[in-house]
């Protein structure tokens, strides 16, 4: 039974997925549409959370505009978000990062991951 | 004319599920494998007193089956099926005996009605029978879901139909005004816009909106 319900989702699945993880810093392509024309309109911050699984998978960006902090969270699969652009990879220990909501300047920095 | 059942079919919940319209919405759905049912039988004003057709649905194991359930299917000439069901539509001549009612006699966006027996929940309170308000569970309060008062002190007695706690769920219920999402006629699945009653593998008949 759970198969069919599989199948069904599977059909609006993306399959060109980048592989971002909680603490990279990704910029997420939203189609906004503005009376009846629809425009891309981009939001960069750090991956705070990843859940879910299937269609109904989201993830949280946080980025701090004007001294504001302001969380998004999208549906990873859903048609509006046309593309996720993985602009830094995050070093990070945690699998949700919401310590960094209390930290403020310097210390609610993620470090960058280094591939040797 | 709005308010007739002019058409009928059985399905089985299979589940809940999440899918995006054209729009880019997220749109919950319960998925039911909705037929094939077939037709075993018409009813008619003259012979029966009423008209109806009567349909069986969903396979069943050749040696569940017994003799007169064996012999019933054998007088429409299909093999034995678990659940059967009766839907009073007027016009049965569109039927033939021995016919399969598919799941495309739905499509998308069309309001239907859906009928299924709810989960039974045992014996429940008047908190969760009835939506009553609970007391306080702390500062020092030991009035926590009791029913309360029962009525004035006049009559002396208790109005029948009084709110009590008791058996709840396991009913028959109706929820109209459903709009079909989506239907996969060769997969024999309709999805249908938000809940519906009763358990996963619970059979649902699924009908044209009455008030549509």
């Amino acid at each position: 039974m759970q198969d069919i319900i599989r199948s069904i989702e599977e059909e609006q699945l993306k399959k060109d997925l980048p592989d971002f993880r909680p603490g990279d810093t990704v910029k997420v392509h939203v189609k906004v549409v503005e009376g009846n024309r629809e425009r891309i309109q981009i939001f960069e911050g750090t991956v705070l959370k990843i859940r879910g699984a299937g269609l109904s998978r989201t993830f949280t960006v946080r980025r701090i505009t004007y001294g504001v902090a302001v969380e998004r969270t999208f549906l990873i699969n859903s048609p509006r978000i046309a593309k996720v652009e993985i602009t830094r990879r995050g070093k990070v220990r945690q699998a949700r990062l919401f310590y960094l909501r209390g930290l403020t300047g310097k210390k609610a920095r993620v470090k960058e991951k280094r591939r040797f | 004319m709005a308010g007739n059942l002019n058409k009928a079919i059985l399905g089985v919940k299979v589940g809940m599920a999440q899918i995006f319209d054209e729009e880019g919405k997220a749109v919950p759905v319960t998925v039911v494998e909705a037929g094939p049912c077939t037709v075993l039988q018409k009813k008619t004003e003259n012979l029966d007193g009423y008209n109806a057709i009567q349909v069986g649905f969903y396979n069943l194991k050749e040696k569940l089956a017994n003799k007169p359930i064996k012999g019933h299917f054998k007088k429409a000439n299909v093999k034995p099926l678990r659940f059967i069901r009766e839907f009073r539509i007027d016009n049965v001549d569109q039927y033939e005996v021995g016919q399969d009612i598919q799941a495309d006699v739905f499509a998308s966006g069309e309001l239907v009605d859906v009928v299924g027996t709810s989960k039974g929940k045992g014996f429940a309170g008047g908190v969760k029978r009835h939506n009553f308000a609970r007391g306080s569970m702390g500062h020092g309060s030991k009035y926590h879901r009791r029913p309360g008062s029962l009525a004035a002190k006049g009559p002396a007695r208790v109005f029948k139909g009084r709110k009590l706690p008791g058996r709840l769920g396991g009913s028959r219920v109706t929820v109209q005004g459903l709009k079909v999402v989506k239907v996969y006629p060769e997969r024999n699945l309709i999805l249908i816009r938000g809940s519906i009653p009763g358990p996963k593998r619970g059979l649902v008949t699924i009908k044209n909106s009455v008030k549509a």
